[in-house]
């Protein structure tokens, strides 16, 4: 339980941690910006998968395997949130 | 990062098997070699530059469905290049596992949801790029798109 990560693929994956929030922080721009309610919801499900990367790139850096499951469960729930939107804005409700 | 690695050996120096036994039947954190630790990298790299391009698409093309294009490929693959560093970095089994599963679920979930919101889209009206129609027949009928009647829409 107590291996070391090689130096250089710690680096690594904390340059991808931060590069991985950057593209989250900037789809946020889209989010506010978006002149449709389609566009927030594309970029609402850009967010999502974004913050899936970057809990299995923290699994990996911080030695921790449980950080897998919370990426599993994010992807799961942004798709329902999506499907749930897509549902709203056709029909006008959600569950009938 | 040395918060990271002192919780890590904080959380590393309990008694894990009488708290999370399910973990600890995983193996744990695993023994990353310098095979491994390349591969890891190379995939981490190539996942990032993938999200990098699908936010970079996401904030640059004109309409919803341009977007769509870029987050709904480029970033699911990111991700899944990602997710794939992570089953190769725990190796076949416990978490490694979860990891493939992961990647499973983006796959399967990432194309439905972008065909739901498109769909959705189109039926708000909103509009393609100028040039772009919607597709016709030979004889030049519209091929359904479901506005009107929807004969096919799942309840």
């Amino acid at each position: 339980m107590a291996s070391e990560l090689p130096a250089t693929l710690a680096t690594l994956l904390d340059v991808a941690l931060v590069v991985a929030a950057l593209a989250t922080l900037v789809a946020g721009y889209r989010v506010i910006r978006g002149p449709t309610t389609p566009d927030r919801v594309v970029a609402l499900d850009t967010i999502g998968t974004n913050v899936v990367a970057v809990a299995l790139l923290f699994a990996m850096l911080s030695l921790q395997g449980f950080f897998i499951d919370v990426s599993l469960v994010l992807a799961i729930i942004g798709f329902i949130s999506t499907i749930t939107v897509a549902r709203f804005v056709t029909e006008g409700d959600i569950i009938e | 990062m040395t918060g990271v690695e002192s919780a890590a050996a904080a959380l590393g120096s309990l008694p894990t098997g009488a708290l999370v036994p399910l973990a600890a039947a995983g193996g744990g954190a695993p023994d990353v070699g310098p095979l491994r630790a390349a591969l890891v990298g190379l995939l981490v790299v190539v996942g990032t530059f993938f999200l990098l391009v699908g936010t970079v698409g996401l904030i640059r093309l004109p309409t919803v469905y341009n977007r769509m294009h870029a987050t709904s490929k480029a970033t699911t693959l990111g991700a899944g290049m990602i997710a794939l560093g992570g089953f190769v970095f725990y190796g076949p089994g416990g978490d490694g596992l979860m990891a493939l599963v992961t990647l499973g679920v983006l796959f399967l979930t990432a194309p439905t949801g972008a065909h739901m919101i498109s769909r959705a889209a189109q039926r708000m009206g909103v509009p393609f790029t100028e040039d772009v129609e919607w597709p016709t027949e030979g004889d030049g009928s519209r091929i359904a798109d479901g506005e009107g009647e929807e004969s096919t829409d799942a309840d």
